[in-house]
């Protein structure tokens, strides 16, 4: 992660000390306006420095000029809530994650992967509950092995049976092996050889997120004119999470013939990265541009960039993460998110200078905007899909006049005054 | 004077099984293969014991069984309820419903030769 916020974290640490910058400055002898400029990354810190601001802050000086991921600090954080008969020392978490990196990580991946795999749990069960055609499939084999069972062992425990009950009881015992054979077969059919079965077992869109992450959100072939055929999608496991990839590949390569590369590196050697600007010059729409932006290679704008794609239930479509700015997966994210509130104002370009509450003084500069979807009839009302672009702001950038104050989720966040809280924060106090 | 149990099973199969059986321990043995008026087929047949399937035509057995426990005289008629559907949550909801035994298919002939030879003795002592 680039050091660009090693201040914005020394003003942090130092107001969880509850220190004033005065008293900071005077235990490390420097000037109070110098350390002003440093904590609104306005002057280069390092060296002898850097260790004695550390020591009086007690912490790792790695810690300072490192950071560590708010989405580590969020998943570990969701992972000490959820914990069953483990009180973790939420207080000490930064400095867990700080000085073992490597175990906080994988901590972290592994709460994801119990909550993934809960929700997948929770699908199949609901399913089992729900599914009209299997528990019809199940009450059928199960009726049917009742029959058999029943009249097989009247066949065989009865000494004198009469002769016409017998073959009544033959009979049966045809009729519901034939009736068993053909409901396996069908129950089988359903749940291990139909794609619709396939499905519902994983989470699609996770998976599909998962391929485009591991390709760092860039497909060359498809830059170089090819289309999402030219992808290969074989390590991707399901058939609907193949679907979902390729529905988003397409997006990306009709993206791609609306505004190339070449033609983007050349317009923003020349001009600020400003969506509105860009959609003007390629003359697309605003959506194109900023799912555009987000899919270059971070060499071309310069710092890190996220994505976001919700519809109007506020379910997140796609994500593409952006260090310091978490992205909860699964509906619990912030309604102040610009994301959420382009839906209140459709077909509205939106820019806001964001700041995560709970997290690093890190500020980030939003643009979303919502607009309606193709409708199949005529008097059809659209769904509304809105998309956000998540930039970091530069080091040294000039403050904005107006800074949203957003949250991760509310478990997470610590603004207990939030009218639209929708549970109690895991925080004990203020981050 | 023979005992009578009505068996409402729509599995034919699984009825004809079960009449077999019950027949040669002694009992007299209707069966009715509908939900919908089960209600009046209880009522009318008077029987001393009901084997009741859950998934039946017309109304669930569960339906069948908590419309039967409001009706006077029918709080303590013998209910074995028979389904194919064993989770916990069934069973608590046949508990509810004031089932007085539950069975998951498929069951063995000596259970439910058990079962109601234990049901009809509870209701002959009480």
């Amino acid at each position: 992660m680039r050091d660009t916020l090693t201040g914005s974290r020394i003003r942090e640490r130092r107001q969880i000390s509850g220190l004033r910058q005065a008293e900071l400055a005077r235990q490390v002898g420097i000037s109070a306006s110098y350390l002003n400029l440093i904590e609104h990354n306005r002057r280069r810190i390092g060296g002898k420095l850097l260790v004695d601001i550390a020591n009086a802050l007690s912490v790792e000086p790695s810690l300072l000029t490192q950071g560590i991921e708010a989405t580590l600090i969020s998943a570990l954080r969701e992972a000490a809530a959820d914990a069953v008969g483990q009180q973790a020392e939420v207080d000490a978490l930064e400095e867990f994650a700080g000085r073992f990196p490597g175990w906080a990580g994988v901590l972290a991946q592994m709460h994801r992967r119990v909550v993934s795999l809960e929700r997948t749990v929770e699908t199949l069960s609901d399913r089992l509950t729900h599914d009209p055609h299997l528990a019809a499939s199940m009450h059928e084999v199960l009726s049917t092995a009742a029959a058999i069972r029943s009249t097989a062992a009247i066949l065989a425990d009865t000494q004198e049976i009469e002769p016409e009950w017998r073959d009544r009881f033959h009979r049966n015992l045809h009729q519901d092996a034939e009736r068993l054979a053909d409901s396996s077969k069908s129950l089988v059919a359903y749940l291990d050889d139909s794609e619709a079965a396939d499905d519902r077992r994983g989470v699609p869109s996770e998976d599909a997120e998962a391929f485009f992450q591991a390709n760092s959100h860039h497909f060359p072939q498809i830059e170089a004119g090819g289309s999402s055929a030219d992808i290969d999608l074989s390590a991707i496991e399901s058939a609907a999470a193949r679907t979902v990839t390729k529905g988003y590949l397409d997006t990306y390569a009709t993206d791609v013939r609306a505004m190339p590369l070449d033609d983007v590196q050349k317009a923003l050697t020349e001009a600020e990265p400003d969506p509105l600007a860009l959609a003007a010059r390629f003359s697309v729409d605003i959506p194109t541009v900023l799912r555009r932006l987000a899919t270059l290679p971070e060499r071309y704008l310069g710092r890190p960039t996220g994505l976001v794609v919700c519809d109007a239930s506020g379910s997140i479509l796609f994500s593409k993460s952006v260090p310091g700015f978490a992205m909860p997966r699964f509906g619990e994210a912030c309604p102040f998110w610009p994301v959420f509130q382009a839906l209140n104002r459709p077909l509205v370009p939106i820019r806001k200078r964001v700041v995560q509450l709970g997290r690093t003084a890190a500020e980030f500069d939003c643009y979303a905007y919502a607009w309606p979807q193709a409708v199949s009839g005529y008097d059809d009302a659209p769904a509304y899909h809105s998309v956000m672009l998540v930039r970091a702001v530069e080091e040294g950038a000039p403050s904005a006049q107006s800074v949203t104050r957003v949250g991760p989720s509310c478990r997470v966040c610590p603004n207990d005054a939030c009218a639209s809280r929708r549970e109690p924060s895991i925080l004990s106090e203020g981050f | 004077m023979s005992r009578k149990v009505l068996l409402i099973e729509d599995e034919p199969n699984i009825a004809e099984a079960i009449r077999f059986l019950l027949t040669r321990e002694g009992w007299h043995v209707e069966t009715h293969a509908e939900g919908s008026d089960a209600i009046e087929v209880i009522q009318g047949a008077n029987p001393d014991l009901v084997i009741l399937d859950v998934m039946l035509p017309g109304k669930s057995g569960m339906e069948i069984l908590r419309n039967l426990r409001q009706l006077e005289g029918m709080q303590h008629l013998p209910v074995l309820m028979l389904t194919a559907r064993g989770q916990s949550r069934d069973r608590e909801m046949a508990e509810n419903a004031g089932v007085s035994r539950f069975m998951t298919k498929p069951f063995s002939n000596a259970e439910v030769l058990t079962a109601v030879r234990d049901l009809h003795a509870q209701a002959t002592r009480s």
